[in-house]
């Protein structure tokens, strides 16, 4: 049974984890679009995807989080991704078996997942 | 949507937009009358009579960047197709409930779906605002509360992905408690 006595041992262990971490300028977004549209086409498990890859990797500098209509229905689910000192990078219809490649190729290694964003879908 | 847990999800989205600091989320089910309702309340900007006669317009929408606003058309239909139906209050400063009830024996009931990942998406992505998540069957329920949460977390956020998996970890047991092996 999770109790809030378990919760109050988690707030211990990561405060102590936390002291050196901040939500800077310089981190990496993730951004998931979560308009209707986006919500209909899928957008909750690639959110879900995003954070859980994350954790997992327990990548730092990274955070993930929701925008409204981003403008183009048709290709939702849309992920945005803010790399600092980069211009942005527009991933569309992504799907959450998309999303490890994404965090591999882009998030890690610094090399867009090309066949992924909206150019190359649009063609 | 393929769940109704999606639809409260967009519907919680108008909370957010609305500017809300606290959102309350209710599923409640009286398995004697075969239904089931979902209400989402909000302290945010409310809207103006006009407004509100509006909303249930397809076309309405304060959004700019698309001309039309689907997410209260949609969950209405979704109540609706089961025989059911969608109820809006809402004051101008004041706050928004959105209520829908829903026959849980038409052949058109939307099933639940994960209403435990809709709530911990909508509490780990906006940690500035409070949420108060209850699931009802009959007379029982439980309930989990930001507000409480926070009050033990102190400053580590409810974004943090321990924190996050006990949610989800805690919504899950008290659901299938609750349901104690009746199906979803
Ligand atoms: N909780 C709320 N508080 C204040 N205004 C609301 C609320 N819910 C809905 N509205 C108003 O009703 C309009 C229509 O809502 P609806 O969810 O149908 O569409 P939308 O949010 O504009 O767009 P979409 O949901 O399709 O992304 C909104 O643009 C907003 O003006
Ligand atoms: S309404 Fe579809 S992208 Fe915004
Ligand atoms: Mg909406």
């Amino acid at each position: 049974m999770k109790s809030l006595a378990e919760l109050q041992a988690i707030k211990e262990r990561t405060l102590k984890a936390m002291t050196a971490r901040n939500d800077s300028e310089e981190n990496t977004r993730i951004v998931v679009g979560m308009a209707t549209c986006g919500i209909a086409a899928g957008a909750r498990p690639v959110l879900n995807a995003f954070t859980e890859e994350i954790a997992r990797r327990s990548l730092k500098g990274v955070t993930v989080s929701q925008t409204g209509c981003i403008g183009m229905c048709q290709y939702e689910p849309i992920v945005e991704v803010f790399v600092p000192g980069q211009e942005k990078v527009t991933y569309v219809q992504m799907s959450a078996d998309k999303v490890a490649r994404v965090v591999t190729d882009h998030i890690v290694n610094g090399n867009i997942v090309t066949e992924f964003t909206v150019g190359s879908v649009a063609k | 949507m393929r769940e109704l847990s999606l639809n409260i999800l967009d519907i919680a989205q108008n909370s957010i937009a609305a500017g809300a600091s606290l959102i309350t989320i209710e599923v409640a089910e009286n398995t004697k009358a075969k239904e089931l309702t979902i209400t989402v309340s909000d302290n945010g900007c409310g809207m103006t009579e006009e407004q509100l006669n509006n909303v249930l317009d397809p076309f309405f929408t304060t959004r700019t960047t698309r001309k039309v606003g689907m997410g209260i058309p949609l969950f209405k239909l979704a109540a609706e197709q089961t025989g059911g139906s969608l109820k809006i209050e809402s004051e101008k400063g004041k706050g928004t409930k959105t209520s829908a009830v829903f026959k849980t024996d038409s052949i058109d009931f939307t099933p639940l779906g994960d209403v435990t990942s809709t709530i911990t998406i909508l509490i780990s992505m906006n940690t500035d605002r409070d949420f108060i998540y209850t699931r009802r069957l009959d007379g029982e329920g439980f309930e989990l509360s930001t507000v409480q949460l926070k009050e033990i977390l102190e400053g580590v956020p409810l974004s943090e992905p321990e924190v996050v998996g006990w949610m989800k970890d805690y919504i899950n047991e008290q659901t299938n408690i609750l349901l104690g092996g009746v199906n979803q």
